[in-house]
């Protein structure tokens, strides 16, 4: 297994972990307050957890390319990671804020991470689209 | 990976595209003008990320490597898998595009689709879901 994929895998656990707490948070009836969290949550597991994993195993696993870099560019696996993450995790932060205070640097921080994370999946298609091939 | 796999994991990253980038102009409209235009945008977005994108690579993948019968030479029944592949693109368009343009009828026809799909790609992969020792693994 790829030391990318294992950064991706170990980090889906996290995120499920974290993701799943979030939703016993949000329905826990002395903190209804916090219903911003919402789509932390759910964002938190479909990108963190399950599209995350996805990704980490499609790394590993689909055919590999002929020559040195049979799993693409490492490098932009890399970015990847790194865009795909820092995206959701100032989601995570920003999203709750917003709902205290409108505009200002929340809401350049919301869109900030829309767009690492929008980075982040369109660069994983550029580094796997070559690997999705007849063999 | 066979021609059907590639269709399914490309339309599923395409897919995967479309949805992140509707889920990108609705950070930038919840961040500065909160209209009404998100609540049209939600069910495209979460349309393209679990039918489109997550259903759609899971069919790929599952239809490449289940079980196959005959030593490895056959899949089976991958006419209905290739009706999945139809359906399932078809039912996403219907629902995004119905959603946008707020006709119930377009999202109704493209949700029957989408189940159509998953009941087509069910009775492909029935009888691949099956010990290992009955027939090759791909």
């Amino acid at each position: 297994m790829p030391a990318l994929t294992r950064w991706f895998l170990r980090s889906a656990l996290v995120y499920l972990v974290v993701s799943l707490c979030l939703g016993v948070l949000v329905v826990m009836p002395s903190t209804s307050g916090v219903a911003a969290l919402v789509p932390v949550s759910i964002h938190l597991f479909m990108v963190g957890w399950v599209t995350q994993t996805i990704f980490g195993v499609a790394y590993w696993m689909f055919p590999r390319l002929a020559g040195g870099k049979p799993h693409g560019s490492e490098r932009l696996g890399v970015l990847t990671y790194v865009a795909l993450n820092a995206g959701l995790m100032a989601r995570a932060v920003a999203e709750p804020m917003l709902s205290l205070r409108a505009g200002g640097p929340w809401a350049v921080l919301l869109v900030l991470s829309g767009a690492l994370q929008w980075l982040g999946a369109v660069v994983f298609v550029v580094n796997t689209w070559p690997r999705v091939k007849v063999r | 990976m066979p021609t059907l796999s590639v269709w399914f994991i490309r339309a599923s990253l395409v897919a995967l595209v479309l949805g992140y980038t509707v889920g990108l102009l609705m950070l930038n409209l919840k961040a500065w003008t909160r209209t009404g235009l998100m609540a049209l945008l939600l069910t495209p977005h979460v349309d393209l990320l679990l039918v489109g994108w997550t259903m759609q690579l899971t069919m790929g993948v599952a239809f490449w490597i289940l079980p196959r019968f005959e030593g490895g030479r056959s899949r089976g029944a991958a006419a209905f898998a290739w009706i999945a592949l139809v359906l399932l693109n078809a039912g996403v368009l219907l629902v995004g595009g119905g959603s946008l343009v707020r006709s119930d009828g377009a999202r109704l026809a493209g949700r029957l689709m989408e189940t159509t799909a998953a009941v087509a790609f069910g009775l492909h992969a029935w009888r691949r879901i099956k010990p290992a020792s009955t027939g090759t693994a791909a």
